[in-house]
């Protein structure tokens, strides 16, 4: 054993800044969280054993966590197909050889790198205000605007639109796996009288499988996550009438509002639990559309 | 079956002219090949045939339809390209009905033609697999057994055997051109193997830096070429080139001496193939040299002599000859067997 560290000792020592990171801050945080969600506790008074008490009262009563639970799958439903669907289109559209290809690049992606951000979800509320930019744009065409973030029908498509312009980071990847098919078998289709239509289909769609898959779960994953566009556009309490509840906002407020960390602590663990699920039933339906070029089968 | 007709097709990538003006004329049931160099245009003429590449200037016929703005799908031919490029994910069965599923044929026809490709291609076992679990040889009969379900009116392949190891190579020539036998479709068919253009083409183009140097049967190729390059690109190991002067009446061969020869005076080269240059025949003009390196090859033995001036010359002798590093030799030719040609590398045809 002593032998073994001291041999190995420059490389933990190495590790060592990543090492106190992940057990420090993050595997010791987790575990106190699984152990808190078992327990009542409000940060002033230590916390106090009650069992599985909250994950009981959170399926059998408690209201608001539904609607979170609706909010946030309405939200992953929607805006992941629609940005995997946009980031695809655009991602063509560059793979057909544009000129100065670089700069669309750069641009189609900034806003990943913005769009996370709480200025841009300030930005958004301005844009779509009733006195905004989107409405005031609107207007010149003849169509006066609802309230986009007043009016619990149209606050979360607000959102949607906020996820789906971040398309950058999946079509960004979708591109290098556009490159990555070869030409010749689009040639090869087109002899064998493949329309354009036909050859999305059965060449590129099944030879992208495993990119649009690993997109899917990432872009899943995110949206199930996503939290400070619905926490500064719902200014901080999932209005109105809580239809920008996110599952995180709801975690938020119950954590920091309302100090019931072990509520807020299962309600976490929950949405660790319905992240993995997704993840599986992903991973499961995958063998039967996904198809891996150098896999033996 | 279709006749192909190219006039004065010309190709430029950005401005950068890769096929300078190509007339050429491939008659229908002919099994046309197309040789040249790396680079020479080969696979840009083939493309521009199939239509996968747009025709910068001049007209393509296929069964005299001009067809520059039909698209490849419409042009009803089938390549074999030199990657295969079998759709990976589908099995052979369904690489095979592709395209023709896609022309909207009943499926008891598409089950047929499926059928009847495997069992021409001996790939019935293989029907249920994917590319992936195929060998290189039985990739290749996948690509061909796609392109002839098809039976389309023309076949164009470019370098289809050229991922083939020798042995196979070799079986799949012979089975290509028992293919072609059957069916007497027009092929056009791309290499830069010699032995591949010579069994098995009725004619040969061969093409240099987008230009069409020579078309002709392969006899007239090897016995006439109408120029330097032909000469030296067909047949293998290559034709000796000598230069020379002509007088008038004779050429001056450093090595040789003088060479009888009725015509203009000026800079000459002079080619002789291997299995023309005889060693150590005592009659008239020959040349003297030393054996620099013998390559025995079982049926015949090829043989570098350097001249005194220098020049290494190739002859070829038959696999019992014994010859070895360091003899002296004399070399000799019959003054029939030699190409003449013209300071510009044009042939000149030897008064006889
Ligand atoms: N897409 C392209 N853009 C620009 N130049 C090209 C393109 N495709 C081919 N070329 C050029 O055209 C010329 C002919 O290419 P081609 O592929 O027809 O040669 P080839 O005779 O088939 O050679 P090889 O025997 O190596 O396959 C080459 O100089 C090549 O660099
Ligand atoms: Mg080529």
């Amino acid at each position: 054993m002593l032998k073994f560290l001291r041999r190995n000792f420059a490389g933990y020592a190495f590790l060592s800044p990543w090492l106190v990171g992940f057990f420090l801050l993050a595997i010791g945080p987790i575990l106190a969280s699984l152990y808190l969600s078992f327990t009542k506790y409000n940060v002033v008074r230590p916390p106090q054993w009650i069992g599985l008490e909250h994950y009981f009262y959170m399926f059998e009563f408690d209201d608001r966590f539904k609607k979170a639970l609706q909010v946030t799958f309405t939200f992953v439903v929607i805006s992941v197909p629609l940005k995997l669907i946009f980031a695809l289109g655009v991602a063509m559209a560059l793979d057909k050889g544009i000129r100065a290809i670089g700069w669309y690049r750069a641009l189609f992606y900034l806003p990943s790198i913005l769009g996370g951000s709480i200025a841009v979800a300030i930005l958004w509320r301005q844009l779509f205000n009733y006195e905004g930019v989107v409405n005031s744009v609107l207007s010149l065409i003849g169509i006066q605007g609802p309230y986009w973030l007043a009016d619990p029908d149209y606050a979360l498509w607000t959102l949607i639109v906020l996820a789906v312009w971040q398309f950058g980071s999946p079509m960004l990847i979708f591109l290098a796996g556009l490159r990555a098919i070869p030409q010749d078998l689009y040639e090869a289709a087109e002899i064998d009288a493949a329309g354009p239509v036909k050859k999305f289909f059965a060449i590129t769609v099944p030879l992208l499988a495993p990119v649009i898959f690993f997109n899917l779960v990432l872009q899943m994953i995110e949206a199930f996550k996503s939290f400070s566009g619905a926490f500064i556009i719902s200014g901080g309490s999932g209005a109105p009438l809580d239809s920008l509840l996110f599952f995180t906002v709801y975690l938020y407020n119950e954590a920091f509002s309302f100090l019931r960390m072990g509520y807020a602590s299962a309600l976490a663990w929950v949405l660790l639990l319905i992240i993995a699920l997704f993840t599986i039933v992903a991973f499961w339906t995958s063998k039967y559309w996904v198809h891996y070029e150098n896999e033996r089968g | 079956m279709a006749s192909v007709t190219l006039s004065e097709v010309r190709k430029a990538y950005s401005g950068f002219a890769v096929i300078h003006g190509i007339d050429l004329e491939v008659q229908s049931g002919e099994f046309l090949v197309l040789v040249g160099p790396s680079g020479c245009g080969k696979s840009t003429l083939l493309r521009m045939i199939a239509g996968l590449e747009e025709i910068t200037d001049g007209t393509i016929s296929i069964a005299d339809r001009i067809v520059n703005d039909l698209p490849a799908s419409q042009r009803n031919l089938s390549m074999v390209f030199q990657s295969y490029a079998l759709y990976p994910h589908m099995s052979v069965r369904k690489n095979l009905a592709f395209g023709l599923s896609n022309l909207r044929m009943p499926k008891d026809e598409i089950q047929r033609r499926v059928a009847d490709a495997a069992r021409i291609l001996q790939i019935e076992e293989l029907l249920e697999r994917k590319p992936r679990q195929l060998s290189g040889g039985q990739k290749q009969r996948v690509a061909i057994g796609r392109a002839i379900v098809r039976e389309p009116q023309l076949f164009l392949f470019d370098e289809p055997l050229s991922n083939l190891d020798a042995e196979l190579r070799v079986q799949m020539r012979v089975e290509l051109a028992g293919l072609y036998n059957r069916l007497g479709t027009t092929m056009i068919y791309v290499t830069h193997d010699q032995t591949e253009a010579m069994t098995m083409a009725t004619r040969i183009a061969v093409l240099n830096k987008g230009n069409l140097e020579q078309i002709g049967t392969p006899y007239e190729l090897y016995n006439a070429p109408k120029n330097l390059f032909v000469a030296s690109f067909i047949g293998s190991p290559k034709m000796n080139l000598l230069s020379g002067k002509a007088t008038g009446n004779k050429i001056e061969l450093p090595g040789f001496g003088a060479l009888a020869f009725v015509g203009a005076a000026g800079e000459m080269t002079v080619g002789v193939r291997p299995e023309h240059l005889s060693i150590g025949e005592p009659d008239g003009r020959r040349a003297e040299g030393t054996v620099t390196l013998v390559e025995y090859l079982g049926s015949e033995v090829f043989i570098y002599v350097a001249l005194i001036d220098g020049q290494t010359l190739l002859a070829q002798a038959p696999g019992n000859a014994s010859y070895k590093r360091g003899d002296k030799v004399h070399l000799s030719f019959r003054g029939a067997d030699a190409h003449f040609f013209d300071s510009k590398g044009l042939r000149i045809e030897a008064p006889r």
